[in-house]
């Protein structure tokens, strides 16, 4: 049997970044503790302002931390992450067998290993009939099962994803995140996943972190029990879902409360 | 089928105005409304027009003025793209080119006309410089603009797939300014013809812009009219081709 291949490990310790604004300084992310074991799925979730995205950003060198260190060992892996956009992450100008390859294209892959290896992603996901097609012909879930191919093809030790399914209606939203479960599995990359869904949370992830705003801190990291593979409608059913989904609520609802106040004031 | 039956007939539709609008050009001066010698009748202009396609001048006034303005349009081009781009992608060319082209961009170009001549003399070389200034301008200024909206989640997905200065220039800003580039290179189209048709009025012995300039000396009106009616024929085919090119050169733009 080949050895397992487990995705990057990170280890985030003390990590604050700080905006400056006309109006002075705006604290997006405050003492930041994480760390993530290789092959672990990490679930983010929080109200919009908790730095969650920013969180991401820093993890994928796309903006520098103000204070504190990240450090992320991916030994073994050519490339440490790649990221998936919220939305419009697709270049438009490129079809989809270019937006797939385009990581590829940038590390200088042979022409030949390129189109293996697109190949493959395209159809690990589902649209080899549709390389040709450029984005605005697509609808939103095969748009974002593109972007998601586009970061497993280049072979990451690590998943960034933000919000990748927010924008899909339920029933796409459902069958994607069946799927990313599925390829999870068979590769197992460290991902970290940033969701404003509870459910979306608890379905997906090992551990979920919950994230409050203003500023943005960690408030609560919870150990997701249940078994793989999970399917929504037998959690749903569970007491057990349903107790850490209301515990989630609680915390973020008092922290929704907080803010608000503090902004009338 | 349908579809394009209704397109045709629209399209016939707008035929309408223009046709009647020299039909009743026509009829006036078959009526003595109007004096021939200064105003020819329509059907004057197509014997003059016939006439001088048959001895080759036309043809010849015809090739010297699009070997201009192609020639300049491509000098001016192709170097304000590339700028235009740097412009967008690097700090420091924009600081040296931004004063430059808020001075410069304001200038009627055919004003340059004097100075060309002196720098580059009486033959195609001047009207080609003016033809490539005047269409630098509309060029850079819309490639700029183009390449610094383009979305920055596009710079930040180059960036996290390991794009290089090279990568970004060739396969991200370029494209992403690329409905732009061809709204400026539009503009700069009509702005071509006009600059060289200006500058053929002065200081040539051949071009679209020397026919109608000779023929106004030697009251030549049915020739006079031949040059207008042959350079706007030059600027629909050449607008034409521009949007057929241009809409296999962006197959994303919907609409």
């Amino acid at each position: 049997m080949a050895v397992e291949r487990r995705g990057a490990a990170v280890d985030i310790v003390g990590l604050g970044k700080e905006f400056v604004s006309g109006q002075g300084r705006v604290v997006a992310l405050d003492d930041i503790n994480l760390h993530v074991a290789p092959g672990e799925f990490v679930c983010i979730v929080g109200p919009s302002g908790c730095g969650k995205s920013t969180l991401l950003r820093i993890l994928a060198r796309l903006a520098k931390e103000t204070s504190g260190t990240i450090t992320v060992e991916a030994p073994g892996w050519a490339i440490e992450n790649a990221m998936v956009f919220q939305e419009h992450g697709l270049f438009p100008w490129m079809n989809v067998e270019a937006n797939v390859g385009f990581g590829l294209m940038t590390r200088r892959v042979p022409a030949a290993e390129v189109a293996a290896r697109v190949e493959a992603a395209l159809k690990l996901v589902g649209l080899t009939k549709f390389r040709r097609h450029y984005p605005h012909q697509l609808s939103g879930g095969m748009r974002q099962r593109s972007a998601i191919a586009r970061a497993f093809v280049t072979d990451p030790g690590m998943l960034l994803m933000d919000e990748p399914l927010a924008a899909l209606d339920a029933q796409n939203r459902v069958i994607l995140q069946a799927e990313l479960v599925r390829i999870w599995e068979q590769t197992r990359k460290t991902v970290i996943y940033i969701t404003h869904s509870i459910e979306e949370a608890l379905l997906l992830g090992d551990r979920t972190v919950v994230m409050t705003a203003q500023p943005g801190r960690i408030k609560q990291i919870i150990d997701v029990p249940f078994a793989r593979p999970r399917d929504l409608i037998t959690l749903s059913a569970s007491p057990e879902f349903g107790r850490l989904k209301l515990a989630i609520w609680q915390v973020l609802e008092d922290e929704v409360m907080r803010a608000r106040g503090e902004e009338e004031a | 089928m349908k579809v394009l039956s209704g397109k045709a007939r629209e399209r016939l539709l707008y035929l309408i105005s223009p046709i009647a609008l020299i039909a009743l050009w026509q009829v006036l001066l078959m009526l003595g409304i109007g004096d021939r010698r200064f105003i020819p009748a329509p059907s004057d202009i197509a014997q003059r027009f016939v006439k001088l396609v048959a001895s080759g001048e036309l043809a010849w006034h015809v090739g010297v003025t699009l070997y201009r303005v192609s020639l300049g349009y491509v000098i001016g081009a192709v170097p304000a793209v590339a700028i235009g781009l740097l412009m967008a992608m690097f700090k420091p060319v924009r600081i040296f080119f931004d004063p430059l082209i808020a001075a410069l961009f304001p200038i009627p170009k055919i004003a340059l006309m004097p100075l060309l001549l002196l720098a580059f003399g009486f033959g195609d070389a001047s009207k080609v410089a003016l033809v490539a200034i005047a269409v630098f301008f509309p060029v850079i200024v819309n490639t700029y603009v183009g390449a610094s909206n383009i979305d920055k989640i596009y710079w930040d997905v180059a960036k996290n797939y390991g794009a290089s200065q090279m990568v970004m220039f060739t396969r991200v800003v370029f494209f992403g300014a690329l409905p732009m580039i061809f709204a400026g290179l539009r503009i700069a189209l009509a702005v071509s013809f006009i600059v060289l048709v200006a500058s053929e009025f002065v200081a040539t012995k051949s071009g679209i812009g020397y026919l109608i300039w000779n023929s106004w000396e030697l009251l030549q009106v049915d020739i006079m009219f031949v040059g207008i009616v042959t350079i706007g024929i030059l600027g629909l085919i050449t607008s034409v081709i521009f949007q057929e090119i241009e809409r296999k050169a962006v197959p994303w733009k919907t609409e």
